[in-house]
């Protein structure tokens, strides 16, 4: 019974997905639509074959961003959230700082930042200020969520702060780290993309976002659907790879990480 | 901790474990938890502090521990300054840490403590097989039955080898069958290894059953009603359970809890 399920959660998609593209493939082909009014699948796909030297390069550079804003904003929210956590002053005076840079839309920061940082750094930090906040509040929320008599327990051996952090807290925090993480890959490219469009034609990057834009100006919308496809590929890719980590990491204790029957 | 009359040597050479004098707990939020309470346990006696819900028993309890500090009034644990932990906690969960497996669980205390890892390995084993869990180093908590669990979590309080261990309600949360099982392993530790117990429970039952002395406690601010020897013939076992002699102290320890069960619903 769960065997056909499983599969049917697989098939449905694909299923959806084929006869989604042979409409489209239809609709292109019975009316004669032109490529540049909009592009059939097929035509998307030699697009992306012929076109890979140059899309290639750029999903490189987009994902190297995207990387670089990833490990500072993981290595940035884990570091303030135990900041916070150590120091409640700290914590009051710099917490609302962190939700102004959240709430402000990064598509808004991101013309001045160009201004006044190096194109490449503008980048990174964008891909960071959309990525960082969720690691630093579900960081904060595990840090927080700690078991009150494991604490006490804690207490009555003498256990130092350290002791306390390493042994206690960081493992119980660790599966809400590990959301946080999850949340923050997805944005830390969507932040990256943003920033790339934000510099437009007008910078030297080369990066997805970029190729999207520019193709736009040449009216090379198979090339524009090509790059828009790697995009939603890479996002997959990176969800599903701190997806599989979580579920490595976690798979020995956390309910999360097991299976209905326990 | 509030200045002390008498030192943690004195108790010791008085031939107390714990000694409690005008001990009170007031919390912050202006509720009296506890006493005045006056009480001492000998070293080696196995005590029940038995009372309704919300009596300050814990309260009590955590005090001993450290783990909170009287709002007035002395606590003094004896303490043999020979390095080793005086007490072990058992807590009414079994408070296990889901992300490490048995093993390391039990040895949190020793950890804690800086003992060398070459020493902790031997003394997590013993401690493992004198709950009988020696088979079960590698599992993690979640494998576990809840049995099991509390098992660990004794074993955990055990490793640093305390002359006194403080259970608050440690089997409450079990079935019947499973909290009689533990009742007559606790007794038997408690008889081979010399330990002090402090047993907080809510029921008569277990009170009588494992206890030397038990301690009913009034309704809240926590204080002494009355006190029951429970004096039978050692050591005891499933007959004693179900023996005249456990069921007519059962009664007159029921009898001296009445009151304090009507205390609030009259107030």
């Amino acid at each position: 019974m769960s065997f056909f399920r499983n599969v049917g959660r697989m098939l449905l998609p694909a299923a959806v997905l084929a006869v989604g593209l042979a409409l489209w493939e239809l609709v292109v082909r019975v009316n004669d639509i032109q490529p540049y009014v909009l592009p059939s699948p097929s035509a998307v796909f030699q697009t992306l074959v012929s076109d890979w030297p140059v899309l290639s390069e750029s999903l490189g550079v987009t994902l190297l961003t995207t990387l670089q804003g990833f490990i500072a904003a993981a290595v940035g929210g884990i570091a303030l959230a135990l900041l916070f956590n150590q120091s409640k002053w700290l914590e009051y005076s710099l917490f609302p700082y962190a939700v102004i840079l959240q709430v402000t839309p990064v598509i808004a920061i991101a013309p001045l930042l160009l201004i006044y940082l190096p194109q490449q750094t503008a980048v990174v930090v964008c891909a960071w200020i959309v990525g960082f906040f969720p690691v630093l509040s579900n960081t904060s929320l595990g840090l927080n969520s700690v078991d009150r008599n494991l604490a006490g327990l804690f207490q009555l051996y003498g256990a130092s702060r350290l002791q306390t952090l390493r042994y206690l807290k960081l493992p119980a925090a660790l599966p809400f780290i590990l959301g946080g993480l999850r949340i923050a890959g997805g944005l830390s490219l969507i932040g990256a993309v943003v920033a790339e469009i934000a510099a437009g034609t007008a910078g030297a990057g080369s990066g997805l976002a970029f190729r999207i834009a520019e193709s736009g100006y040449r009216l090379n919308i198979p090339r524009m659907f090509a790059a828009l496809l790697l995009l939603s590929v890479a996002g997959i890719v990176i969800y599903g790879v701190l997806a599989l980590v979580s579920h490595l990491v976690l798979r020995r204790w956390h309910e999360s990480a097991l299976g209905k029957e326990n | 901790m509030a200045e002390s009359a008498l030192s943690e040597t004195d108790v010791d050479a008085a031939g107390l474990a714990v000694r409690l004098r005008d001990a009170t707990k007031v919390y912050d939020n202006g509720v009296s938890a506890l006493g005045p309470l006056d009480l001492d346990v000998a070293k080696g006696e196995f005590v029940a502090l038995l009372g309704p819900s919300g009596c300050g028993k814990s309260t009590a309890l955590r005090l001993m521990a450290g783990l909170s500090a009287p709002s007035s009034g002395t606590v003094n644990v004896s303490h043999k300054g020979d390095g080793r932990h005086p007490i072990g906690f058992v807590f009414q969960e079994p408070t296990l840490m889901p992300w490490a497996n048995v093993r390391e669980n039990v040895r949190l205390p020793l950890k804690l403590s800086h003992v060398p890892a070459a020493e902790t390995a031997a003394r997590i084993d013993e401690a493992l097989a004198q709950v009988g869990l020696a088979e079960f180093a590698d599992a993690f908590p979640r494998e576990l039955s809840g049995g099991m669990k509390m098992r660990v979590s004794l074993a955990r309080a055990l490793v640093t080898d305390p002359d006194i261990l403080l259970m608050d309600e440690p089997f409450a949360a079990l079935d019947e069958i499973t909290r009689f099982r533990l009742n007559n392993d606790l007794l038997a530790l408690w008889r081979d290894l010399d330990k002090t117990v402090v047993f907080v429970t809510h029921s008569v039952f277990e009170s009588v059953y494992l206890s030397q002395r038990v301690i009913v406690m009034t309704a809240r601010p926590g204080r002494i009603s009355a006190e029951f020897r429970i004096e039978t013939a050692e050591p005891r076992a499933e007959e004693f359970r179900t023996s005249a002699e456990y069921a007519g102290y059962c009664r007159e320890v029921s009898k001296a809890l009445a009151p304090s069960y009507s205390g609030p619903r009259s107030a």
